[in-house]
């Protein structure tokens, strides 16, 4: 089983030389640490910056540089920033290459919740709505069950929805899926976990081949 | 009009009364207008509507607002950091419209634009849409969405000059510069106020026929939200 420091890893390698990526908050900015160094890849963050680097050093930072989780960063040679309209008009326009983002839930339909608990917690879409309705290439990253053990991939979303048949593939403390009009499709397992154990851990539709590979960080 | 300079923010808030619609520049508390904000709190208007993408925290940004009670409603993307905020509207004091940051941003540029509606995939299917016509455009679904209607601008630039003309700093940017220009009074507050001519002209962000009112702060805390630092190679512990 993996810790959300392995999720990350493993979708690193999702991240192509040449991508420019959009890292949601939690998990997906996890990834940034991850990404082989012998490629080249522009992180975009949705408050307006291009060629996101890592944090500054002690003393160096900047308030007038934060990234969408409100953190002080730092820019990498090439980077730009912008305002927020011409952010999200690389977003809806399609010119950012890879999305990854969290979520409280799937569906095996591609659907997406991760912004909102009616009665209890309303902290807002934020930018995941317009990410997520227009990105052609959408990994989630997330648990595979929540807090209380219940299964966080579903036959129909329960909380209100962020988008509509979305999610491409998603990647789990358990298992790497993606998603196909048969449901979810069980592409790899985390190391030491059985098809049995991610089965009993998905609600929703589970397609398992004959063989299913562990995955390789 | 070309004439925009004034001494500060009591003189550029001349007219804001309760009741009216306010836009509010800002990411979190990188960029925001803490003069006008604090000019805000001084005069205690109530009931404002308040589009900004966040609400502050609880003790700086629109946070000094809501802890008035100055705030009938909010329209944000994400409001997450700000505890009394949650309080008043789960109890429904507080109205909360909230609506996609990229939709945010476009009703904002549609205003200044003169454009009335657009059209957005964002939030199709969900409760957003809700209400709201919708098309399809070569086998996709999309979401009409207004342009803003807001009485004043509030924003927050690096450097102006008399004329106007704004430069923002690093994402400092965000929401600003797509405000300007979108309320019937754009007050811009900056850290550095020069004569006409000091800027470069093809550096300029924005042009000054999108600001009315431009004056010099003063006192910036400029808070930061998520400090987040990493260790210096070979340094130790």
């Amino acid at each position: 089983m993996l810790d959300k420091n392995g999720i990350a890893q493993r979708i690193a390698k999702e991240v192509k030389d040449g991508y420019y990526v959009n890292l949601g908050i939690g998990i997906p900015t996890l990834v940034a640490n991850f990404v082989r160094d012998d490629i080249q890849v522009e992180f975009q963050s949705e408050n307006g910056v291009l060629g996101m680097g890592p944090f500054p050093f002690e003393g160096e930072e900047d308030a007038d540089l934060i990234n969408a989780g409100k953190q002080t960063i730092t820019t990498l040679p090439g980077a730009s920033f912008f305002d927020s309209a011409l952010s999200f008009s690389m977003i809806r326009g399609q010119h950012v290459d890879l999305t990854i983002l969290g979520a409280m839930e799937v569906a095996d339909n591609g659907d997406i919740a991760n912004w909102k608990i009616p009665g209890k917690m309303v902290k807002g879409m934020g930018g995941a709505m317009d990410l997520v309705a227009s990105a052609e290439n959408i990994i989630v990253a997330m648990m595979h069950t929540n807090k209380a053990g219940q299964s966080k991939l579903l036959k129909q979303c329960t909380l209100p929805l962020t988008g509509v048949g979305c999610v491409r593939k998603v990647v789990t403390n358990l298992a790497v899926l993606e998603v196909t009009d048969d449901g979810f499709l069980l592409l790899e397992r985390a190391p030491g976990v059985s098809v049995d154990e991610i089965r009993k851990a998905t609600l929703g539709r589970l397609v398992v081949p004959d063989t299913v590979p562990e995955m390789q960080l | 009009m070309i004439h925009k300079e004034v001494a500060n923010a009591k003189e550029a808030l001349q007219g804001v009364a309760s009741g009216m619609t306010f836009m509010l520049g800002g990411f979190g508390l990188c960029g925001i207008p803490e003069n006008a904000i604090s000019e805000l709190v001084r005069l205690g208007v109530k009931d404002l509507t308040c589009i900004s993408n966040n609400a502050g925290v609880d003790d700086f940004g629109l946070g000094l607002l809501l802890q008035g009670r100055q705030v009938r409603k909010m329209v944000s993307s994400y409001v997450g950091e700000n505890d009394e905020f949650e309080r008043q509207m789960l109890s429904g004091e507080l109205e909360v419209e909230l609506t996609p940051q990229g939709t945010l941003a476009e009703k904002c540029r549609a205003a200044q634009a003169g454009i009335p509606a657009f059209y957005t995939p964002a939030g199709f299917g969900t409760e957003v849409a809700e209400g709201k016509e919708t098309r399809e455009f070569n086998g996709k679904m999309y979401v009409m969405e207004q342009a803003f209607r807001a009485d004043f601008s509030f924003v927050k630039a690096w450097k102006g000059d008399t004329a106007g003309n704004l430069i923002f700093k690093g994402t400092a940017r965000n929401f600003n510069p797509v405000m300007c220009g979108a309320a019937a009074i754009t007050v811009a507050e900056v850290e550095e106020l020069l004569p006409a001519g000091s800027l470069d002209p093809n550096q300029i962000h924005i042009p000054g026929i999108f600001v009315q009112r431009i004056f010099e702060g003063t006192g910036y805390e400029k808070r930061i939200e998520q400090r987040t630092v990493r260790k210096r190679p070979g340094s130790n512990g």
